[in-house]
């Protein structure tokens, strides 16, 4: 699949921003490192809330025809890429709710400021996973038709949810360690489930599709003589954009060095002088090689078509 | 009624001439125009609904080579349809046919990932997706004769290698053909279901081309004569 830089921003940004807000509404309610101030929520609510708001901005821009882009939100009976706009415009109002009653100080409004918490802490989960799931759903490409999509989503929004609170909360030293487990927790978590799902994709499954299936022709060996077009087609530039082997392996390997492992080591203490700031830069960029290469190592049926003997 | 195409790859001689007529009867259809870009130039590209590859089954000398033409199937599970956002692409429920309203479209690709046959293409100039059509702007036409009321590609194939009908009916010539060849749809593991069918190459007995032993009389007396005509 050709990675587009705007789709690759979109998922990195908007689920690090609902990841931010999950991880915020948990610490405050369950008062983790003795919790956050209410001025601390909402200036981390808000950084949250633009992060999500400018993630679904950019997918806008991935759109050719951005004028019907309102239709989008018609068809959540069906659709995942509805669902994920249903869901996040939904966060909204609940997540404003929490933050603005918890900058406002009213004991009195307790009780409903942590139930619209609560309910914008499920939409923000929903949301990741439609998220993932846009892409899970998709039977035409095997590496991503797989429950660890979702599951990958979800992980690395907290993931990178939870290392910029962690930054943004540097000061408070009972916040700092509470907070220091749980990113931990997730960086290693999250790391664990990215390799297990480099080595699901890594080989052809037995069942996949080949290019047997796709002529019909399942007796003989089947090769392409002619693609039939004299120059690409939408379906060649958008399907057909492949990586090298030996660079995704490189690139795989700066995003456990940068998104897991430099953190890891930052945030344990090892490399000395840590700042969660440098962890956040190093995890985000981390991220977008992910996201990267998540897109370029897709392989679409349709290159079957093109003279790909399996996918 | 499921209307649908059946291509007979026996037959199919790979002129390509099914995605011109096709191309030519839909820059001016219902989801025209078909956009081209830089037509004349070193990289020409565009908009096609209909696309023919071509494939070697076999190794040589067991091989022969396959003209493969592709267009939308309008399958019965059509996922382009239920991961549209917008709701531009819809399934008539009358007869099966997969179109997208260009009013709606909003251009995020997303059917066209979810379509595993290739049959969408992004119009660049329009913003919008587009797709065949099954020319559904001809075959209800009353205004032009009944045995032209048939897609711009059947009517147009030199070797009458695709035909055109309706799968429910089960006297109809598609499905007659499609049972009695051994119709198969593609990329049937992903469960698309795909209503156009394709017919598997024939049994051919080979010509034979070695040891046929001498020349009879006949042979030789037809030898005779058309030396004396080279004359």
């Amino acid at each position: 699949m050709h990675p587009a830089f705007s789709v690759i921003f979109f998922t990195v940004t908007s689920g690090a921003g609902l990841g931010l807000f999950a991880l915020l509404y948990l610490v405050d309610v369950f008062k983790l490192g003795g919790g956050v101030s209410p001025d601390q929520v909402l200036s981390i609510g808000i950084l949250s809330l633009i992060m999500v708001a400018a993630g679904l901005m950019s997918s806008v821009f991935h759109l050719a025809n951005p004028v019907n882009a309102w239709r989008a939100f018609s068809r959540y009976r069906t659709s995942w890429l509805s669902r994920e706009g249903v869901f996040a415009m939904a966060f909204y109002p609940f997540a404003m709710l929490y933050i603005g009653f918890t900058a406002w100080d009213a004991s009195y409004f307790d009780t409903s400021r942590k139930l619209a918490g609560a309910v914008g802490l499920l939409l923000a989960w929903i949301t990741i996973f439609s998220t993932g799931m846009i892409y899970g759903c998709l039977k035409t490409i095997r590496q991503w038709n797989t429950p660890l999509v979702p599951l990958n989503y979800l992980l690395l929004g907290h993931m990178s949810g939870a290392m910029i609170l962690l930054a943004m909360t540097a000061g408070s030293e009972g916040m700092n360690n509470a907070l220091r487990g749980i990113v931990l927790m997730l960086l290693v978590v999250a790391a664990a489930m990215k390799g297990v799902y480099y080595y699901w994709i890594g080989y052809p499954r037995a069942m996949g599709s080949t290019i047997n299936t796709a002529t019909g022709f399942t007796r003989a060996k089947v090769k392409i003589l002619d693609q039939g077009h004299t120059h690409g087609t939408f379906l060649t530039q958008e399907f057909g954009y492949q990586v090298s082997r030996q660079l995704t392996w490189l690139l795989k390997a700066v995003v456990f060095a940068a998104a897991f492992v430099l953190p890891i080591l930052l945030l344990a203490g090892v490399l000395g002088g840590a700042s969660a700031g440098g962890a956040v830069a190093l995890v985000l960029f981390g991220l977008v090689v992910e996201r990267w290469l998540f897109f370029a190592e897709a392989r679409h049926v349709i290159n079957l078509f093109h003279g790909a003997q399996r996918c | 009624m499921r209307l649908g195409l059946v291509i007979d790859l026996d037959v199919c001689v790979g002129c390509h001439a099914c995605a011109v007529s096709c191309k030519q009867w839909n820059a001016s259809g219902t989801t025209g125009a078909l956009t081209d870009y830089d037509p004349y130039g070193a990289e020409p590209s565009g908009v096609w609904f209909n696309r023919i590859r071509h494939f070697e089954v076999g190794t040589y000398p067991e091989s022969k080579t396959i003209n493969f033409p592709m267009s939308c199937m309008h399958c019965e599970d059509a996922d382009c349809v239920t991961v549209c956002p917008t709701g531009a692409s819809y399934k008539r429920a009358e007869d099966g046919i997969v179109l997208v309203d260009q009013r709606k479209c909003m251009g995020c690709n997303y059917c066209s990932w979810a379509c595993p046959y290739g049959a969408r293409e992004l119009d660049r100039e329009s913003g919008t997706m587009k797709k065949c059509t099954l020319c559904v702007d001809r075959i209800y036409d009353q205004e032009i004769p009944v045995e032209e009321r048939q897609p711009a590609c059947v009517l147009t194939c030199p070797a009458h290698a695709r035909m055109f009908g309706d799968f429910d009916d089960q006297q109809s010539a598609v499905s007659r053909a499609v049972r009695e060849r051994g119709g198969y749809q593609l990329l049937p593991e992903l469960g698309y279901n795909p209503t156009n069918h394709y017919l598997p190459v024939r049994k051919h007995k080979p010509i034979e081309t070695e040891g046929l032993g001498k020349p009879g009389f006949k042979e030789r007396l037809k030898g005779l004569a058309n030396r004396v005509v080279k004359i």
